[in-house]
């Protein structure tokens, strides 16, 4: 297993009496491209100011390398940030941005001239050098604020929401340009992020976050397949979060009707929630079903049919390649496999808390 | 074709008020300061209203108005900078009180303002009744070329933090904390990145300073005791005193030559138009 390239250690930090991180534990990987996803207020641009060292925590430990730099300024620190909105140096020329770093630390002439060239070629904007960085897209912009921070070889790059000024299909080609440039430099990039699609594609880990609190860690499969609470389910991907019961193991109670599942260990008759993705619901013939409904909605999304089906007061999100007209009853069924499991929050202040003692 | 489309008749009578206004104070009087500056009593042509800058008197007057407001510009400069950045990065949520705070006293007359310096200055003024009676010799700056700069410093000062402020105000602290990233300390961070990003604010500054301070004839009567003469009293003389309207003229063109090169020279730095003026 790598080694921890970077450790957080019970990181709080406060602003007017607000708690933003609320002891906060996490280490990040030598070349791993993890994610922090959470809505806005979650606290995952202030972890990422925090190590980048724009802001110092009220508690806890930043350790870099081995070495605690908490309270070290950001330009004694070893990685370098993309900031949201580029933040590129408006009075130089292209060239001259990327070359900031370089020349602080009195690098050669020619050593910085490769470096520009270099760095121009593997963004794709080569021979863009001489540019006024006002005239250009804020595609480009965002290549060259990357170009900026990679020129200096950091051990980690931060990235802070780098494509959230960007129209979607740019924000789509940046996405896999990101990895590829990961994987040709081989250093580990944190990422910021308010997109789910965004982390599910790019990352090898995500965060995410809510409230200050760490919700769930995992890799995209986990956290999309194995949610592990309501609100990881509800913020990645569309689902279905029902109230159930967990009869006893392997067996679970929903809107009346006991279906099998895979889930042990949630004792005998307790409440919980329950995650059904809408492409794990499966719609047949109304006597084949564990549940019947009727269809209220449906729309054609594409790749699938997208349809609300009314069953036992509760109107199921189903995506399926079968089409059933509106008004039409039908069976439902879930897969054993495709039944997550969640404990129930007692209050709100718990649900934000309920899995940061990982 | 579309460009070539006339005026509704609304166009016009809405950009009625606005012509009227320039033609009548503007154009006009700059046409009436031309006219009577290249022409002599009787009317005729002559380029002797300009050429009497090279005058003795008249060479020393300009010499000191230049170097005066040069002093002042400076001085505004230096002492606005580091106050324009403590006002911008303040975390105070009433910092644009405080900004207001400095511009307060320019709702008081520049005379009355002025006036309150001649007491403050004065042989028996209120510094020099302090200085006796803590027993420190008294100071002379009363009717010196220092009054005056005090004065122009005074009063023009403003106009120099707002512009500076205001480019600083708006300066992305992301910049800023990129350039720290990158490995700037502190001062490389100020030298490389706000100073010239603040350049805008500074050109303006030094205009708005520059060339109220070069025209200035209150500021140098009231604190200069008519003993010293700036090219602006003596453009006041031949207007009021000696009743000589050519001869005012011709010099107010010479001055006007000084303050176009200084516009030239500052619009060159605000480009985009996005200028920190707040004329």
């Amino acid at each position: 297993m790598p080694n921890k390239l970077l450790d957080l250690i019970d990181i709080s930090k406060s602003y007017d009496g607000q708690t933003v991180l609320d002891e906060m534990n996490l280490y990040i990987r030598d070349n791993e491209f993890l994610t922090l996803l959470g809505p806005s207020g979650c606290g995952k641009t202030t972890t990422l100011r925090i190590i980048g060292g724009f802001e110092t925590p009220d508690t806890g430990k930043v350790i870099f390398q081995g070495k605690d730099i908490t309270n070290l300024p950001p330009n004694q620190r070893d990685l370098n940030t993309v900031f949201q909105k580029y933040a590129l140096f408006t009075h130089m020329s292209v060239e001259e941005n990327i070359a900031f770093g370089l020349r602080i630390k009195k690098k050669s002439k020619q050593y910085i001239k490769d470096k520009i060239d270099y760095a121009l070629k593997l963004v794709n904007l080569d021979g863009y050098g001489k540019r006024d960085v006002e005239s250009l897209s804020g595609g480009q912009q965002q290549r060259i604020a990357i170009a900026r921070a990679i020129v200096n070889e950091p051990k980690l790059l931060l990235l802070d929401e780098p494509l959230g000024a960007l129209d979607l299909k740019l924000r789509q080609d940046m996405q896999y340009e990101l990895i590829r440039l990961k994987n040709e430099l081989g250093i580990t990039f944190i990422y910021v992020t308010h997109d789910q699609e965004e982390a599910l594609t790019m990352s090898d880990t995500i965060v995410v976050m809510n409230q200050g609190y760490i919700q769930q860690i995992g890799t995209p499969e986990d956290i999309y397949n194995e949610p592990q609470n309501a609100f990881v389910a509800d913020f990645i991907g569309e689902s279905n979060i029902l109230d159930a019961t967990m009869i006893e193991d392997k067996l679970v109670e929903i809107l009346g009707v006991r279906f099998p599942c895979v889930d042990t260990g949630f004792g005998t008759n307790q409440p919980v929630d329950v995650v059904i993705r809408p492409e794990d619901v499966e719609l047949g013939k109304p006597e084949d079903g564990r549940l019947r409904g009727r269809v209220t909605s449906l729309i054609f999304k594409g790749v699938h049919y997208e349809m609300d089906v009314m069953a036992n007061g509760y109107e199921w999100l189903v995506h399926s390649t079968r089409m059933f007209p509106v008004g039409e009853e039908v069976g439902i069924n879930v897969d054993p496999f495709n039944i997550q499991i969640m404990n129930k929050p007692e209050s709100e202040d718990e649900e934000a808390q309920s899995t940061d003692e990982e | 074709m579309k460009n070539k489309k006339r005026h509704s008749l609304g166009q016009l009578l809405l950009a009625g008020p606005y012509t009227v206004w320039m033609v009548g104070f503007i154009v006009i009087p700059l046409f009436l300061i031309v006219y009577y500056g290249l022409t002599n009593k009787s009317g005729a042509f002559t380029w002797e209203n300009i050429t009497a800058i090279t005058s003795a008197v008249n060479m020393k007057a300009l010499w000191l108005s230049v170097e005066l407001s040069v002093i002042c510009t400076v001085v505004c400069l230096v002492l606005s900078y580091p106050l324009a950045m403590i006002l911008a990065n303040s975390k105070m949520k009433n910092s644009s009180l405080t900004a207001f705070l400095f511009i307060l006293p320019m709702w008081m007359n520049a005379l009355l303002r002025t006036l309150a310096w001649l007491t403050l200055l004065e042989n028996n003024g209120v510094i020099n009744t302090i200085l006796t009676k803590i027993g420190l010799p008294t100071i002379h700056i009363i009717n010196t070329p220092t009054a005056i700069v005090f004065g122009m410093v005074y009063n023009y000062i403003p106009f120099m933090i707002l512009p500076i402020y205001n480019v600083l105000v708006k300066l992305d602290k992301n910049v800023i904390n990129a350039a720290r990233d990158l490995g700037a300390n502190a001062v490389q961070t100020f030298l490389r990145v706000i100073l010239p990003l603040s350049i805008p604010g500074i050109i303006s500054g030094i205009t708005m300073v520059f060339v109220p301070s070069l025209t200035t004839f209150a500021i140098s009567d009231i604190l200069g005791g008519s003993k010293i003469l700036l090219l602006g009293n003596i453009i006041e003389q031949k207007f009021k005193t000696a009743n000589n309207w050519h001869a005012g003229s011709g010099l107010s063109l010479v001055l006007m030559v000084f303050i176009i090169v200084t516009m030239v020279i500052s619009s060159h730095y605000e480009k985009d138009g996005e200028s920190a003026n707040v004329w």
